[in-house]
């Protein structure tokens, strides 16, 4: 059929898409396992793995100088986590601070967690080490399929005037599904004050870029409805109240919840997460043993409604507990100019003098109006699976099914269930693989958990290498001379 | 670390089978207070080498018992380090009360001392990382060898 569109046919054993971080970390983890690059192509519309993160992360306000939340071993351009970031980063600024800190993280200090930029720099490093370059094939992945003799074809549409073709297919044994998230979604109120008004100006979301609200804020002094309870939030909220101490601005914030917490919270002594003031704490996104620990082993153990209550349990919207932020919080509390409130915003409209008008109910049945110059939805709503080309194709012609979460049921080698293919098999991971046996996929750590698992599961197979203390051992000490693999 | 309990009992086997012993013969021929040949030495060494280990698997009961109040499940780093402090007075008792099996004789505290301190240090720092390079996959099984 192919050959009668005329469509070009490429053999390679080992395919990946996306191109990310999710890609590169499978990618370097097959090269540390033996594969050489020729087995390998990494499909994408990015230009470099870090591409879409550092979009993603610049957006929401955490330029390169900032600290993202990430442990310090969770490194992906270094698959053992050691050195860690901590010590990366202590040697490159000179500073034992940074090694006192990891050390009595998070007892006396708050966790450590690398800049950005650090996280941009070391991967591009192992990028050009595992030679990722030769590996990445630029274009729009229209869809995997799997082919009458085993394994897929992955369908392509090449940048416009790179190609003879319009399409090229890829003939592989193994795909790698690194898609990250199907989108963004906005939320539901905000979506419609959008189309009804035609107002991108005012209303924003924290993941688009939105410098012009900080830069109107310098202008005139004005209010800022902030909402979600996450890390964006409280990112956001940090923008803010820099912004406020550095120029001395009269920015007024409300911050609306739509779950307040008052305190610490859960089923009891052995399940209690810290909380107050609004938000639910805790470090990284998960609690730290679902990246390999307790919470991780009950994850897999566990099945069905079992393994969603205990997701339930330990699931939800979280933000670290930094010191510093916390201080500026107080005092916005005490100099009443942040606003934080239980509230479900009913609607938005605009007030007559332009500015945006939020109608709101609260839990305890009273009813709210707030008047402000902006709202930063903070919320990373994430849209629906089938919003993802090659996702909705996998599920319509692919033979793969959704699990309880709506994401991409896989087993635990990560092999998308249903698909596979004569001797192939078809791998995913990233966010569209959350509610399955391991909670934490959509992290540093969980993308190498998974790249872990595929590339074992592919050495059983007879694809690569088996990474066991010797190969892991002499893998290391070519990485710590930058050496090639 | 993020430890499961299988993984902490295998951990700490692991760690003092290995960086234990290792660190026990290097240190034997250099710890103050010593009398008597140096096999006697060596000897009393490794059975106190063998009562941190056989104690310790109680130990990790207790700290795992004690993890289950921290919601992370997590034991920071410094934990693992300022533990050394019940663990060395409980073999420090145990042998000054002779209740130490085959241990030929007294021991000085500056002899247990130093070789509990030193192999104590060196255990904390290969878990803390090194132990990675040779298991990767170590700290995603909640501190498991095998």
């Amino acid at each position: 059929m192919l050959h009668e569109a005329g469509i070009p046919v490429h053999d390679v054993p080992f395919v990946s898409v996306g191109g990310g971080l999710g890609s590169f970390i499978m990618t370097d983890v097959l090269r540390i396992c033996g594969v050489p690059t020729s087995s390998i192509k990494v499909l994408s519309n990015s230009d470099t793995p870090w591409q879409t993160w550092e979009y993603l992360t610049r957006a929401s306000q955490l330029p390169p100088g900032e600290r993202i939340r990430s442990d310090a071993g969770a490194r992906p351009d270094n698959i053992w986590g050691f050195p860690s970031y901590a010590v990366h980063e202590a040697w490159q600024d000179r500073s034992p601070k940074l090694l006192w800190q990891v050390l009595v993280e998070p007892i006396l200090t708050d966790f450590f967690s690398p800049r950005a930029a650090t996280v941009f720099a070391t991967v591009k490093r192992e990028a050009d080490r595992i030679s990722y370059w030769d590996m990445l094939a630029k274009g729009q992945v229209r869809m995997v399929r799997r082919r009458a003799g085993g394994g897929y074809f992955t369908l392509l549409t090449p940048p416009a005037g790179t190609a003879p073709t319009k399409r090229v297919a890829i003939r592989s044994q193994y795909v790698h599904l690194a898609v990250g998230y199907p989108g963004l979604k906005f939320l539901e109120d905000l979506q419609r004050f959008r189309e009804t008004y035609d107002d991108y100006h005012r209303v924003v979301n924290a993941y688009e870029p939105h410098e012009h609200v900080y830069e109107s804020l310098k202008k005139r002094p004005g209010t800022v409805v902030v909402r979600g309870a996450g890390i964006v939030a409280s990112r956001v909220l940090q923008r803010l109240m820099d912004d406020r101490e550095r120029y001395g601005l009269h920015t007024q914030i409300v911050h609306m919840f739509r779950t307040f917490v008052t305190g610490p919270h859960g089923s009891g002594p052995w399940m209690r997460r810290p909380g107050g003031d609004g938000w639910a704490y805790q470090a990284f996104t998960f609690p730290k043993s679902a990246f390999g620990g307790q919470l991780k082993a009950q994850f897999r153990r566990l099945e069905g409604e079992k393994r969603a209550a205990l997701a339930k349990a330990v699931g939800g919207t979280t933000t670290p507990k930094l010191r510093r932020w916390q201080e500026q919080m107080r005092q916005g509390r005490q100099g009443n100019w942040y606003h934080p409130i239980q509230a479900v915003v009913d609607k938005v409209e605009p007030a007559p003098d332009g500015r945006l008008v939020s109608h709101t109910s609260s839990n305890d049945g009273g009813y709210g109006r707030y008047v402000s110059d902006f709202i930063i939805d903070c919320t990373g709503l994430e849209a629906d699976m089938p919003e993802h080309r090659v996702l909705a194709d996998l599920l319509e012609h692919g033979g793969a099914r959704r699990n309880g979460a709506g994401r991409l049921a896989v087993g635990e080698n990560f092999e998308v269930t249903g698909t596979a293919s004569g001797g192939g098999a078809l791998y995913a991971s990233g966010a569209a693989v959350a509610g399955n046996h391991f909670p934490a996929v959509d992290s540093f750590l969980g993308m190498q958990t998974a790249a872990l698992d595929i590339a074992a599961d592919l050495a059983r197979r007879g694809f690569c290498a088996d990474l066991g203390p010797a190969r892991s051992f002499g893998q290391w000490l070519k990485w710590v001379t930058g050496r090639p693999v | 670390m993020i430890p499961t309990l299988a993984g902490r009992l295998q951990t700490r086997i692991f760690l003092l089978a290995t960086v234990g012993v290792v660190l026990t013969a290097l240190v034997v021929p250099v710890l103050p207070g010593t009398t008597g040949s140096p096999a006697r030495t060596y000897a009393t060494a490794y059975l106190i080498l063998l009562a941190v280990a056989v104690l310790g698997l109680g130990w990790e009961l207790v700290y795992h018992l004690l993890m289950q109040f921290r919601w992370d499940k997590d034991w920071p780093t410094i934990f693992g380090l300022l533990t050394i402090v019940p663990e060395g007075l409980l073999v420090w008792v145990l042998l000054d009360l002779g209740m130490i099996p085959g241990v030929p004789g007294p021991v000085a505290f500056s002899t247990f001392a130093v070789m509990f301190g030193f192999v104590w240090i060196g255990q904390w720092l290969f878990v803390n990382g090194p132990i990675r390079v040779f298991f990767v996959q170590w700290r995603l099984r909640g501190g498991r060898v095998v």
